[in-house]
């Protein structure tokens, strides 16, 4: 296997790859308990683990393997270490980065958690995982009509996929309601209330995987933006204006045959349970000008809550919306610049925003933020806490000669917990700002100037 | 308004020329401003989007043109409506307003204001309304000089007639057809004052520009040679009118065969004949003021009888020839919408199409009052100001009055054509009367300090009168090479300046007392401060509301009804992007413009027998209707249904016209089937084929578990039938107020059945039959 490494002939990979191969052999998990949480379309898992150095040397990181099904519906992986007891305890975020391994069995997918400080033999570190899964949860019956309410598959495994050895292990299914039409036993497991629980599990070895389904009712909003473009518009003249393209859908159980008004009218609760038309924005505060619209015009269902943390922008779609239908619709805001923009020590300045949707509990699919920056800005970069694709592109405004330089951002398969602050570094010189204003007031001097010279100079051929 | 005319005397006249210029300059620009500002109640109560049925189709042709390019826009077939005919846009439209504005989107986007086509269209009506108000300026300036035509051009910025076709939304032809014919107007005139070939080929332009963006252009090539005759008949003949006229017909009809809708037609149908007949009379005209010229009277009255004797034989035989022509075409060679102009019951006789439409009814004595406001009375007044003097000028206004009064009283529609003269010719009455009203005090207050000072009178006078009629000989130094091309005629005194000299021969006559001219001062100011008021009104109360939101203000607020937007979000977002909507045909625009779906019939009611279809299928039992929809390929029936909120245009209200359009193409649907007594009615009392009847099990379905009575309260009544299930059709969309519901045409039962009994058969003779039974599919 080390004659199969040096084909990597990278000397990170080489070091990483080496490096994990001690590991693997090294570490094990002296307990897991893993809290999975299905009361949304987002799975949240909380996997919180005692690792252990059992090796000789000491080890830099760790590796958490995912199964293929999850691994492309991973939304977001965090991992925090936790020191202290009880109550003084203290979370310390560590790097996670996604990591490919030669020999990983059936496609595994894993991420590389690095310590903070290299665990040596005998240490052992406790681990606060947060991982996030989108589109996981199936639907079935897959077509279900208004008055049904909607039931999903999850599928997991009963036991951690872990490339160590764990001694013993736990794992809570959280269902949103008490209807679990059934779940796969594998004893010992059993259920209570909202709750289904699988273990205690002793002495598992690596990579060992128990597949279960749980079938059970979940009603709550499956929203998801199939595509959402952001477009942060920068003016030196004092504000940002955002504009959020939207294309919404249920992406639940699909809806089938009749929608009848007067049934979701008067029985909201039983008919078009698994419906929603509630939408909830959460917005910066001190924003203003808000606008909330379709290609068709203005929706008017929509009301906006401003506060000094946050404002709420509470709106519906044009529509209730059931499984598979779509909608699209447009927000629009105006926040002040001196909230944003900072000048940065080395003279640049930088734009600080907040990445990610909205929306609350929503998951977009494909996400795209464009930093429109101000006619003559030079040198954008973009600082993230995660990897996105970007792109520099030129856009042209009210009256602009040069163009505005537009960086993008995109990402896939984004999720709340992705609102986190990024921001866009660029060089500017505020004369740049005077340009447009001196260009009109030249084209009306111009004006007079041609209509002055126009009334003076007789252009007659024989003179009167 | 009279503001410049009324400049006290006395000041260098160079200085004072200059800044009445630049007075009327900054008035025009306000009344711009005006024009412009007061069509935009609608984007500021409501919101910048289009508003009424047209439009949608206006603004869905130019987000075509501004994604395609203009060599698209003309071989446009367009295969989202009308199905399964299509329709060819680029031969069929009027398309001078979406290339207007299609070229104000260019041009913006050109600079880098980057304004989307829809705001573009909305914002065009607007200013297009100022442009016409500054035409109305220029073609009244011509008339009876700036005076009259400031107070014109200010009437017409707020003239409730024009508002209602021109408010920020109405993207419709009208809107830039009104400045193109005050425009062609003008440079008639213009041309006519001048005698110049260079406005003459301008006034060509100009009415090609009508011809492009609107189908009323034939007022215009029927009213000009109407003036024209009517200049030759009174001897008014001049080389100026034939500058003025024979140019526009060879240009005009040249210019307008090149648009597509137009095309032949343009020598071709007999709304153009007139203008044909009298370039032949002119022609004859001139050649007799010619030949006139060059003989002595003897031989000249030879030649009369002569060449009386020949023409009277071309001329009859032509008369022959045309009689035949328009005989030989099936309608006599008129359109409907025409025919239905000169007979005002030709509409509603013969094509219920046509008077099914309400803009296209006669209208009533309130819509006179409430498009045009106190210039009806104005409006007499101009005319007697219009004879005295009577010019070339006045004369055309003065005949424009008379035939767009006329033509009004035919449709509602063509007040609008009636607008624009009704301001002319107010801002003529106006201006004249501000005129003589502050003329006489003027000279009452002079002659009081002629009291004071008696023996100064004369010498005090003379001066003055040195000085206006220094200033009225600059006045005609002006003019002079206009006066000295308009030949010997008549001695048309310069527009301007209302001549002072004459003024003072007449001035002891026209004097009035001045108190009374005080008083009538000010109620006219009483009056033109009504005439604002209710403008305001106008458009902010009654001309603003668009036709696709609908509101009402409760104890409780405002209440917004968004149902038809609704509907046409989740019909474009929810529905396969080739699915076919039928509904009736006023919502055929907005469907395809809002929601991207092809539908049957839409607000271009050109094939009158596929509009029938769709009514008899509206108006037939839910079998049959199944059947024709299904024909069409039709996958969804959209209904518009009041009765939840009171919403008095829906299709139940319309469905009479859905029965008679269908029943003109189709004898098995009768009107006296659905009349009980000759009474429309949908309650108990209805008949059995009303009740029976897709509309109406489209619109009631599952109605009465709103309230458990079914009341209507469009209908203010119990409805007849109340629990019934529907068969063929199912529901799969009703907007939130329940004004749009939707319904899904079921799949074909019978044929699956059909295919079930024949694999049956098929395999009751090899394996047991008995799983065949539970699952025929497999």
């Amino acid at each position: 296997m080390p004659a199969r490494n040096w084909i990597f002939a990278v000397a990170v990979a080489l070091f990483l790859s080496l490096s994990t191969f001690s590991s693997a052999q090294d570490l094990q998990i002296v307990n897991a308990e893993r809290r999975i949480d299905l009361s949304s379309h987002i799975v949240k898992a909380f996997l919180t683990l005692k690792v252990e150095n059992i090796g000789k040397d000491p080890a830099a990181d760790m590796l958490l393997a995912f199964p293929p099904t999850q691994i492309k519906n991973l939304a977001m992986v965090q991992a925090l270490a936790v020191t202290g007891k009880k109550k003084k305890k203290t979370y310390l975020p560590l790097d996670v980065k996604p990591s490919e391994q030669p020999d990983a069995p059936n496609d595994a997918g894993y991420f590389l958690v690095s310590f903070a400080t290299p665990l040596g033999p005998g240490e052992a570190v406790t681990l606060e995982v947060l991982y996030i899964l989108t589109h996981s949860l199936e639907p079935f019956p897959v077509e279900i009509t208004q008055s049904e309410s909607q039931l999903v598959y999850y599928r997991d495994s009963a036991v951690v996929l872990s490339p160590y050895r764990i001694k013993q292990q736990t794992t809570f299914f959280k269902t949103p309601s008490t209807r679990v039409e059934s779940f796969t036993s594998v004893e010992p497991a059993n259920r209570a209330g909202k709750e289904i629980k699988y273990g205690a599990y002793e002495d598992r070895v690596p990579y060992s995987y128990a597949p279960v389904i749980v079938h059970f009712e979940n009603n709550s909003p499956f929203a998801v933006v199939e595509e959402l473009v952001r477009e942060i518009e920068i003016s030196h003249w004092g504000s940002l204006q955002i504009t959020e393209n939207y294309r919404l859908t249920h992406g639940g159980a699909r809806h089938k045959g009749v929608f009848s008004r007067v049934e979701y009218q008067s029985r909201r609760s039983i008919s078009g349970s698994s419906s929603f038309n509630a939408l909830l924005a959460v917005l910066p505060p001190r924003v203003n000008s808000v606008y909330y619209r379709d290609n068709i015009g203005n929706i008017s269902t929509s009301h906006l809550r401003t506060g000094f943390k946050k404002s709420e922008l509470e709106f519906e779609p044009r529509y209730p919306l059931f499984g598979g239908w779509k909608a699209t619709f447009i927000i629009g805001y105006r926040v002040p610049l001196e909230d944003y923009l900072f000048e940065a020590p080395d003279g640049r300045r930088y734009l600080n925003f907040t990445f990610g949707c909205p929306l609350v509990e929503t998951i977009v699919n494909k996400l795209t933020l464009k930093v429109v920056l101000p006619e003559g800005s030079k040198d954008p970069s973009a600082v993230l806490p995660f990897a996105v694709n970007q792109d520099l592109q030129v856009k042209y405004s009210y009256l602009d000669i040069v163009g505005r330089t537009v960086v993008v951002l995109q990402k896939d398969n984004v999720v709340p917990t992705h609102n986190v602050p990024f921001q866009v570094y660029y060089t500017f010189k505020p004369i740049y700002m005077l340009a447009e204003p001196l260009m009109l007031v030249s084209a009306f001097f111009f004006v007079f100037v041609t209509s002055l010279a126009y009334v003076h100079i007789d252009l007659n051929i024989v003179k009167k | 308004m009279a503001a410049v005319e009324s400049l006290p005397p006395g000041t260098p006249s160079a200085m004072r020329n200059a800044f009445g210029t630049v007075l009327s300059a900054l008035i025009l620009v306000l009344i711009g401003v005006l024009a412009f500002s007061i069509r935009l109640f609608s984007v500021i109560k409501y919101e910048s989007v289009i508003h009424e049925f047209d439009p949608y189709f206006n603004y869905r042709v130019t987000q075509f043109l501004s994604k395609n390019g203009i060599y698209e826009f003309w071989n446009w077939f367009d295969d989202r409506t009308w199905y399964p005919l299509g329709r060819v846009i680029g031969g069929t439209v009027y398309p001078g307003l979406t290339l207007t504005a299609g070229t104000i989107w260019w041009v913006l986007n050109a600079i880098n204001i980057p304004l989307s086509v829809e705001t573009v269209c909305v914002f065009t009506a607007p200013v297009f309304s100022a442009f016409a108000s500054w035409a109305t300026y220029l073609l009244t300036k011509e008339v009876k000089g700036s005076g009259a035509g400031l107070a014109a051009a200010a009437l017409l910025a707020m003239v409730p007639s024009y508002i209602s076709r021109s408010v920020a939304g109405s993207y419709d032809n009208e809107a830039v057809a009104i400045f193109a014919l005050i425009f062609t107007f003008y440079l008639y005139i213009k041309t006519l004052n001048t005698g110049s070939l260079f406005y003459a080929t301008l006034n060509a332009i100009a009415y090609f520009y009508m011809v492009c963006s609107w189908g009323g252009y034939t007022f215009i090539i029927n009213l000009i040679p109407m003036h024209v005759l009517l200049c030759i008949v009174t001897g008014r003949y001049s080389p100026r009118l034939y500058i003025a006229y024979a140019p526009l017909v060879v240009l005009g009809t040249l210019l307008a065969a090149l648009v597509p809708v137009v095309g032949f037609n343009a020598v071709l149908t007999s709304e153009h004949f007139a203008s044909f007949l009298v370039f032949i009379i002119i022609h004859v005209v001139a050649l007799v003021y010619y030949i006139k010229g060059i003989l002595t009277p003897k031989m000249f009255k030879v030649a009369v009888t002569l060449v009386v004797s020949i023409g009277l034989v071309v001329c009859l035989i032509v008369v022959a020839v045309l009689v035949a022509l328009v005989a030989s075409s099936p309608t006599g060679g008129w359109s409907g919408r025409s025919l239905s102009l000169l007979d005002p019951t030709y509409a509603s006789k013969y094509i219920p199409i046509i008077a099914s439409v309400s803009e296209h009814q006669p209208p009533t004595w309130p819509s006179y009052f409430m498009d045009i406001n106190v210039l009806a009375f104005l409006v007499p007044a101009g005319i007697i100001a219009c004879f005295s003097p009577l010019s070339d000028a006045s004369s055309f206004v003065v005949l424009y009055i008379v035939m767009s009064v006329y033509f009004s009283g035919v449709m509602v529609r063509l007040m609008l054509v009636l607008a624009p003269a009704a301001c002319i010719m107010s801002g003529i009455a106006l201006s004249q009367a501000f005129d003589v009203f502050t003329g006489s005090i003027k000279y009452q207050l002079s002659s009081k300090s002629k009291d004071d000072a008696e023996d100064n009178t004369s010498t005090k006078n003379a001066p003055k009168d040195d000085a206006s009629s220094g200033k009225a000989d600059k006045g005609e130094e002006v003019a002079k090479e206009r006066l000295s091309k308009k030949g010997k005629k008549k001695e048309r005194e310069p527009a301007e300046k209302p001549s002072v000299k004459s003024k003072i021969v007449k001035k002891k006559a026209l004097v009035l007392p001045l108190e009374a001219s005080i008083v009538a001062l000010l109620l006219l100011i009483m009056l033109g401060a009504f005439y604002v008021i209710h403008c305001v009104w106008a458009a902010a109360e009654a001309y603003s509301a668009p036709s696709i939101v609908l509101t009402s203000q409760s104890h409780d607020g405002l209440h917004v009804f968004d149902d038809f937007r609704e509907s046409y979000a989740w019909l474009s977002h929810n529905t396969d992007v080739d699915d076919k909507v039928a509904s009736w045909w006023d919502y055929g625009y907005q469907t395809t413009a809002m929601a991207n779906r092809t539908v049957i019939v839409d607000n271009n009611t050109w094939n009158n027998t596929h509009i029938a279809t769709v009514g008899t299928a509206m108006s037939s039992p839910e079998k049959a209707a199944w059947e024709i929809f299904n024909s069409l390929d039709v996958k969804y029936v959209l209904v518009v249904f009041g009765g939840v909120i009171g919403y008095p245009s829906d299709d139940i209200n319309k469905f009479l016209w859905m029965v008679r359009i269908g029943g003109g193409e189709f004898p098995h649907i009768k009107e006296a089937d659905y009349l009980r007594d000759g009474q429309y009615r949908i309650d108990s009392e209805a008949t059995p084929t009303m009740l029976n009847c897709l509309m109406y099990k489209l619109c009631y379905y599952r109605f009465v578990e709103t309230d458990g009575k079914g009341y209507d309260r469009v209908r203010r009544t119990e409805i007849g039938k109340k629990h019934f299930k529907l068969t063929h059709f199912e529901e799969v969309f009703t907007s939130h107020h329940w004004m749009v519901r939707i319904y899904k045409l079921k799949p074909q039962k019978n044929r699956i059945r059909g295919r079930v009994k024949k694999l049956k058969q098929k395999t009751t003779s090899g394996v047991s039959s008995k799983s065949v039974k539970k699952n025929p599919w497999m």
